[in-house]
């Protein structure tokens, strides 16, 4: 049994429970978390190369498709559903790399998991951070692709919403893959086979919702549908996520 | 007192030598009850009305069906048993389970896909069955993928015992959005065959075949295990004492 194993929170509790000044106080975890996420932030802007990479990739893939299937705005309409959250899929599994990558290898990870605090808040802030990073920016571009697809300008607010809720899940279902790939030095491939599987839910009902707002229809259904998967990789999916990375740093 | 019998279960001689034990009596029983089966099914179930003799993959193709779930839950809670309670054999179990739960699904897919050139006209169709028996075979290959990419083994049990439970609670998940999916999404040329309502005659062999495989996914498990347990323990001293003698 290795130092790592030691129940997160035993530490800050320790700390916390004589004083009370703390009592007063938002609670530790949290106060942790928004540092990770405003640290992961400040990182991800210093490096501003690699943010639009997965946009990039986005807009890339969705060109791919009109070369491939024709140029009529009426076939391009048909598919661009599935076209937008293929290519949603695939740039946020790219993004995935870089994730946890960085901060295991200069051992940022191993001090979060040895600091005493919930390694679970703390990876839940990194995977906000990377999901603001990526994901909203990738919801926020969607109705570009979409429109550039044939797709009429008034679906664009249901298009944004749809993609946002479907990419907090994507993010969050990632996030335990790139975790359980953290100990290999390739991982690409395997990365793809891990997480794809596990996210064809939010495919279904994401692609399903944005099938119907193109169509000018009620989309709520498939839509309460996504957003309960994301409230159920947002409960889930940190305690997995922090599972991986202790096994992965033992 | 009472867990003792869980914590001998715990010990790598002592399960490979019950292992050893009782493989005979799932094995037999396995062939016998599989045999039988098969001829029942083959040989003196009637024909069905609609699709003819070609309806007789079903003898394979369901009782397939049913051990590629039954692997994977099974491998899931052994999993779950290693994660939590550090049990190296349990982790054996669940390594050893992926290949035989992924040879079923393959032979799911296989013989549904053989059952619907016949009745549907084509190889294909993306039934949500069929779907989800796919979606199954890539979570047992991410499995045995995750697993490959580790070089320590109790590393690989521990990173592989994650995902086989994240992969339990996400597979009813899988299955039902996939069913949902269809029912929208059904193209309508495709024939949809109701929940038939199956003739004794032709039950019976169905239910015979269901045991025989899942003796035979026993049997199976309990020699893989047995390998796997060898592959661990190979230094240590139990092993050549148990060979040599």
């Amino acid at each position: 049994m290795s130092i790592t194993d030691l129940p997160a929170g035993v530490g800050s509790a320790l700390d916390s429970a004589p004083s009370l000044v703390y009592a007063a106080r938002p609670a530790p975890a949290l106060d942790a978390a928004r540092l990770a996420l405003s640290r992961d932030l400040v990182l991800a802007f210093r490096k501003r190369g690699q943010l639009l990479q997965p946009l990039a990739f986005f807009a890339l893939v969705t060109m791919l498709f009109p070369l491939a299937v024709s140029p009529e705005l009426s076939r391009l309409r048909a598919i661009a559903p599935g076209v937008l959250w293929v290519a949603a899929m695939l740039a946020s599994l790219l993004a995935l790399e870089f994730l946890f990558r960085d901060d295991a290898h200069d051992g940022t990870l191993e001090q979060y998991a040895l600091s005493g605090q919930s390694l679970t808040w703390l990876l839940f802030a990194k995977t906000i951070a990377h999901w603001l990073l990526t994901g909203l920016p990738l919801a926020l571009m969607a109705p570009f692709a979409a429109m550039s697809l044939g797709v009429a300008a008034s679906a664009v607010p249901g298009i944004v919403l749809i993609m946002v809720v479907g990419t907090i899940a994507l993010s969050l279902i990632g996030a335990i893959g790139a975790a359980l790939a953290l100990g290999m030095k390739r991982s690409g491939t395997l990365l793809a086979l891990l997480t794809l599987p596990l996210s064809l839910p939010v495919l279904i009902y994401g692609a399903r919702a944005t099938e119907l707002a193109i169509a000018g229809n009620s989309y709520m259904a498939p839509l309460e549908l996504l957003a309960a998967l994301a409230v159920l990789a947002v409960t889930l999916a940190p305690l997995g996520a922090a599972t991986a990375v202790r096994i992965s740093l033992e | 007192m009472r867990w003792t019998w869980f914590h001998r279960l715990a010990s790598p001689p002592y399960l490979y030598g019950l292992a050893a034990r009782l493989t005979p009596w799932f094995a037999w029983p396995a062939a016998l009850l599989i045999l039988g089966g098969l001829f029942a099914g083959l040989v003196l179930a009637p024909p069905d009305y609609q699709q003819g003799e070609g309806f007789r993959i079903i003898y394979v193709h369901v009782p397939s069906a049913w051990m590629s779930l039954m692997v994977y839950v099974t491998m899931g809670l052994a999993a779950a048993v290693g994660l939590i309670w550090r049990m190296k054999v349990a982790h054996a179990i669940a390594a050893s389970c992926a290949p035989i739960g992924a040879s079923f699904t393959v032979a799911a897919l296989v013989t549904g896909s053989l059952w619907g050139k016949p009745m549907w006209g084509t190889w294909w169709v993306w039934d949500p069955r069929l779907t989800s028996e796919l979606i199954l075979l890539f979570l047992y290959l991410g499995f045995m993928g995750l697993r490959a990419g580790f070089d320590d083994t109790q590393r690989a049990d521990r990173a592989g015992a994650l995902l086989a439970i994240v992969g339990l609670v996400n597979v009813p998940i899988i299955h039902y959005s996939v069913i949902w999916w269809n029912s929208l999404h059904q193209a309508p040329s495709v024939l949809r065959f109701g929940k038939p309502t199956i003739p004794g005659a032709m039950l019976a062999p169905l239910l015979i075949l269901l045991l025989g495989f899942t003796l035979f996914f026993a049997a199976l498990l309990l020699v893989r295990v047995r390998a796997e347990i060898l592959q661990r323990e190979r230094t240590a001293r139990w092993i050549s004492e148990t060979l040599s003698g």
